[in-house]
């Protein structure tokens, strides 16, 4: 997993509730059996139209907004199917945070999985933050100092766990982690646990 | 005595592999389900860091997303989903999980096999990269969708690290009007709760209103928590559960089963267990519900009219019920009773069971689908159409017009094939009425069963209450 430390870059703003993963990637795409290449399908009916001409009016054919490394959003972002495909077209696109009010829970794993950190700030934070972006000043997220800042904008910190913020900083694969540490602790369990409930190994 | 617990606090406790602090865990995984969307990426991860399976026997695969429901034995006509099906197949087969093959008598919507064989049990964490996954909850096993990565760690550890839900205890009282549903029960509370109201939170569902349902009711409830935010919903196993796991196939058996009865039993919430958050639901009041707009939370009882988003205080919801309005191309304070429909599905893991086929098929006896509309059923298992066939439900799909198809999630999630055109609007049994969830620019009103049924018979959204009575009267 690609390691985070700090970003410094513009935002597109989608200020909204409810962003699903639906919206964030089409069903069909699902299809596809390779994580490499989703990008280009992020938010694909809302990029382009029915023919395949970009939508004008949304933030991510802006130019201005177009290489975006932050999303700004309501509450809600990412609920809704479980597609870790949202997660991969986001990073494949370049996008390496959110910022929201919430997110849905399953997308807020996803996210950490891959790289992309996810900051929960209040609603009018957020909506302070998203008026400064959308006139295109920069934001800076210092994950070390749990830090956002905006450009001539406010400045506001932001809570995560330190595990959480450990596995990002050092890019951790957890599965590998999980096999390091507690491999033994595993085989403990699982016979204690095969005695105590033995149907669930017949 | 020990420090009262839920049910949630119960399940946990039993599966913790290791406490890492501050509400995280490490949890041991029972059971796994794969289907063919969201475990190839998580299988190359896993061959090409070399790891391998701890535990081939805890997983179960079959596809259901990607497959056709319209005919089955020939080839897979898409390249896409015939190498995606494949791929799933193979990866089994390299694997030794074992695999319900899309041509064999048990495959399904992971969601509805999964109960059926009797591989969901209560008292077990279940996980699958699937949203949906909350539906095992309504045999009281801890069961939640995860994300493909961690999907790949399940494989290889049997273990997934989670941090501790906080528990919403929900109260269903009062006493049901005819027609009114587990899935309008649901979409009363997403109504209360908001789409993501209840995220962090694992839901149990009690009350008298539970202990009268059947499985099947309670798994409609349970897969609906995720609509909320929820990733999990719990109902305590009782006599209907274990009535229901007895005798299936991958269950326990004989002394067993009688051992782990005497263990599900001890699965309830202590009386005086404290829950983060309650709410009560009085049914007694509530009538059949269909959703406007784009989001589940978007819903209404039939006779209401559709909110106004500038009464809403909250910006951003209300921007999205402008979008949705337009999206869907409805005005606000008109009734939604009487919108002209083009489609309408009956199927999925909310409601793709044979109790929910038996009630939309209870009110297409004697009637015909509406000129124009294009009507399917698709049972949610290979199971469930078998047994409807037995019980001769789909010759009164087929003699009111309706297409009778293959097992499979079809057009819930219109990925293959089956799906809307631009503007088509459809009555549909499933769980997600997001743009273009059943195809591009396609509009979806989520309802019950016996509310499509009725739909499907006037052309238009309508309230079967009142069908049924017309017709009784006249």
């Amino acid at each position: 997993m690609t390691p985070f430390t700090k970003c410094h870059s513009m935002a597109a703003c989608i200020m909204e509730s409810n962003v699903d993963t639906d919206a964030i990637f089409p069903a069909r795409y699902l299809l596809l059996l390779d994580r490499e290449g989703m990008g280009e399908y992020l938010f694909y009916d809302r990029r382009f139209d029915a023919k395949g001409t970009p939508n004008a009016d949304f933030v991510l054919n802006d130019p201005r907004f177009s290489k975006a490394q932050i999303i700004i959003s309501g509450d809600g972002f990412g609920c809704g199917s479980s597609r870790e495909q949202a997660v991969w077209a986001l990073a494949g696109f370049g996008i390496r945070c959110i910022i929201a009010p919430s997110f849905g829970d399953i997308f807020k794993n996803n996210c950490l999985k891959n790289g992309i950190l996810t900051i929960e700030l209040p609603s009018p934070t957020v909506h302070d933050f998203a008026e400064h972006a959308k006139a295109g000043a920069l934001l800076e997220v210092d994950l070390p100092t749990r830090a956002v800042a905006i450009e001539s904008g406010p400045v506001a910190l932001f809570e995560i766990r330190s595990e959480d913020a450990k596995a990002l900083l050092n890019g951790w694969d957890q599965t590998m982690r999980i096999l390091l540490e507690d491999g033994e602790a595993i085989t403990t369990f699982e016979t204690r646990h095969r005695n105590a409930q033995p149907w669930l190994f017949s | 005595m020990n420090h009262p617990t839920t049910l949630y606090d119960k399940l946990w406790n039993a599966h913790v592999v290791r406490d890492y602090g501050d509400g995280e865990a490490l949890l041991y995984v029972d059971r796994h389900l794969l289907h063919e969307v969201s475990t190839p990426v998580s299988f190359r991860t896993m061959e090409g860091a070399g790891r391998a399976m701890r535990r081939p026997d805890a997983h179960i695969a079959v596809a259901d997303h990607a497959v056709p429901t319209d005919a089955r034995g020939a080839m897979i006509a898409n390249t896409l989903a015939r190498a995606q099906v494949a791929r799933l197949e193979e990866n089994a087969a390299r694997h030794n999980v074992e695999y319900l093959a899309l041509e064999g008598n048990l495959q399904g919507i992971v969601h509805v096999v999964g109960p059926e064989l009797g591989f969901s049990l209560p008292g077990s964490v279940l996980v699958c990269g699937d949203s949906h996954t909350s539906t095992h909850g309504a045999l009281g096993a801890l069961a939640f969708g995860i994300g493909a990565s961690e999907c790949e760690t399940v494989m290889t550890t049997q273990c997934v690290r989670q941090r501790r839900a906080k528990t919403l205890c929900i109260d269903l009282v009062g006493a049901r009007q005819p027609y009114v549903s587990a899935k309008d029960i649901a979409l009363a509370m997403i109504a209360k709760l908001g789409a993501n109201g209840a995220a962090g939170h694992c839901i149990e569902y009690r009350g008298p209103v539970i202990d009268a349902m059947s499985m099947s009711e309670r798994m409609t409830l349970c897969n609906m928590s995720i609509e909320a935010g929820a990733r999990m919903g719990l109902v305590a196993p009782d006599d209907t559960t274990f009535d229901y796991v007895a005798d299936r196939p991958m269950a326990p058996h004989g002394v067993q089963f009688d051992q782990a009865v005497a263990y599900w039993r001890t699965l309830k919430s202590d009386d005086i267990a404290a829950f983060d958050r309650k709410l009560e639901i009085d049914v007694t009041a509530l009538a059949p519900h269909v959703t406007w707009g784009t989001s589940p939370e978007d819903v209404i009882q039939i006779g209401e009219l559709i909110p106004d988003p500038n009464s809403i205080a909250d910006t951003g919801r209300s921007t999205r019920m402008q979008k949705a309005l337009a999206y869907m191309g409805l005005e606000a304070g008109t009734a939604l009773a009487g919108t002209p429909i083009d489609t309408v599905f009956i199927g999925s893991c909310t409601n793709g069971r044979l109790d929910d086929l038996r009630s939309a098929a209870q009110i297409l006896i004697g009637r015909k689908v509406a000129q124009g509309v294009r009507a399917i059923v698709v049972p949610g298992s290979s199971s469930v159409r078998r047994a409807a066939e037995s019980e001769g439900i789909d010759r009164i799909f087929t003699a009111a017009g309706f297409e009778w198809r293959f097992a499979g999630c079809s057009m819930c999630v219109a990925m293959n094939g089956d799906m809307l055109q631009p503007h088509e609007r459809c009555a549909s049994t499933s769980n997600r009425n997001f743009e273009g969830r059943q195809g591009r620019q396609g509009r979806t009103h989520l309802m019950s069963p016996e509310m499509a049924a009725a739909a499907a018979v006037t052309g238009a959204i309508c309230d079967v209450a009142g069908l049924v009575a017309m017709e009784q009267g006249a």
